[in-house]
């Protein structure tokens, strides 16, 4: 059935949960309008798509709201069939993407977060250590999902790539502000070059925020925020 | 569906996991025979098969189909969907649909189940005043959507009737060790009303924890929690 209406992303530029949709629409070949969102000032179409968490990002398929990122990419998927395929079409396969896209979010994000927040010394390499931990296991599931080809998707990007490549700007501005190198050749060896076939691919270069405006909006927005919720406990 | 190789399927799960339950409950909606293997010590000394087949986060459940592992509740109810087609659906077929159930079965595992599970371990004698509201505002949002339906599946159980049972059974649990309750007919009808039936069926009931036995769980976390913040 062919999709109805106009297309719409909400969104704001150093979200990576945002890039995530645009990244599939791209993918797909389907036009759609950006709305950069005020955080500080959310728009009613905003508040009014996603009154359950008022959120970003939110996609507006004609006048239907879809929310929460990773709904959004398989939506995007189901509703426009015809073109390229995100998910893999073996059930096991969508299982272990799903299973891989759900793992980046529930602990690679987490862990990441915990190392700008950790302090300098043992509690920081521990933090750094459990990240690693993390991505080892990631780059084991790159080698067995990619089958020798570029992308956890094979051939061309898929689930797991869109899903974990979103955060590559921040991974580049954690490297930056907490002095660490959280990407080691010698350790994840197919994980850096997957990052770089990633961030140059055409349905994501253009989403993907460049790392010193994200290390400005970092210094000046973020680490702020983090130091005044500090001083509150 | 009719399968002539031969097919394997077991689960790793644990009596009081809610999300076990769940995966249970999809496999006999479904009609699927599998083999259930319990967890005896999930605390202290898990099974080389759990370590085996879920290395990465080490939990029940776990769907082993011919020897290939799935984890993750909501990752494996979608397999289970996508392999074995025969009814009941457990994801509708229209993509704006099935991104509506994906959406509302993540909310009640991401932010609903938590705030009623702090809720019910709160001890007796700490204020739950800002739990219970926490939760009842997520039982707005799920009333809203029961409206002018059976089931959150419509007219036939479906993949959120199934990540929500635990509301239903938590419901129960908690009107036999409390005089406060959470979700009451007057605010709730809908959610009530479906609880009722959910709970009406033999799939669902015979699947619920052995009901004494997992209010003598609660009881006791309940008085630890108590315990540790006086």
């Amino acid at each position: 059935m062919a999709p109805q209406g106009e297309v719409k992303v909400l969104g704001a530029w150093p979200s990576p949960f945002v890039m995530r949709p645009r990244i599939a629409l791209n993918l797909k070949s389907v036009e759609y309008e950006f709305v950069e969102e005020n955080l500080g000032n959310k728009s009613e179409l905003l508040l009014k798509s996603n009154p359950v968490y008022k959120k970003i990002p939110v996609l507006i398929h004609g006048d239907k709201p879809v929310c929460e990122s990773l709904v959004i990419v398989q939506y995007i998927d189901e509703a426009w069939k015809d073109s390229t395929s995100i998910l893999p079409s073996d059930p096991y396969d969508r299982a272990m993407a799903r299973f891989w896209a759900a793992y980046v979010d529930d602990k690679i994000f987490p862990t990441m977060r915990g190392i700008v927040a950790a302090d300098e010394g043992e509690a920081k390499a521990a933090a750094v250590a459990l990240f690693k931990e993390g991505l080892s296991l990631l780059e084991e599931a790159l080698v067995k999902m990619s089958k020798g080809k570029k992308f956890f998707g094979g051939d061309e990007i898929g689930y797991v790539d869109i899903a974990f490549g979103c955060y590559i700007s921040w991974f580049k501005v954690t490297n930056v502000i907490s002095n660490v190198n959280l990407f080691d050749e010698s350790a994840t060896p197919h994980l850096v070059a997957w990052i770089h076939s990633f961030s140059s691919h055409p349905a994501v270069k253009d989403v993907m925020p460049e790392t010193d405006k994200l290390l400005e909006f970092f210094n000046n927005v973020v680490l702020p925020r983090m130091r005044a919720a500090a001083a509150a406990k | 569906m009719a399968s002539t190789k031969k097919e394997e399927v077991k689960l790793i799960g644990f009596w009081s996991s809610p999300y076990s339950r769940k995966v249970e409950i999809a496999l006999q909606l479904k009609g699927i025979k599998y083999q259930y293997l319990e967890e005896h010590d999930l605390k202290n000394n898990k099974s080389p098969e759990l370590l085996k087949y879920n290395p990465v986060h080490k939990k029940v459940p776990v769907l082993i189909h011919n020897g290939r592992p799935v984890v993750e509740s909501l990752v494996i109810l979608e397999y289970i969907d996508e392999t074995w087609t025969q009814e009941p659906a457990l994801l509708p077929s229209d993509p704006y649909e099935r991104a509506m159930v994906r959406f509302w079965c993540k909310f009640i595992d991401d932010k609903f189940s938590p705030a009623v599970r702090k809720y019910l371990s709160l001890g007796p004698e700490t204020d739950g005043e800002n739990a219970r509201t926490e939760a009842q505002e997520c039982l707005k949002f799920l009333e809203n959507e029961l409206k002018g339906k059976k089931y959150f599946g419509g007219e036939t159980i479906g993949m959120i009737d199934i990540v929500a049972i635990g509301l239903a059974f938590w419901q129960r649990t908690l009107q036999e060790i409390t005089d406060k309750d959470l979700m009451n007919k007057q605010d709730f009808p809908l959610l009530c009303a479906w609880a009722e039936e959910l709970l009406s069926c033999s799939v669902i009931s015979d699947n619920l924890p052995p009901k004494d036995k997992f209010i003598s769980l609660i009881r006791s976390r309940r008085e630890a929690a108590a315990a540790t913040s006086k």
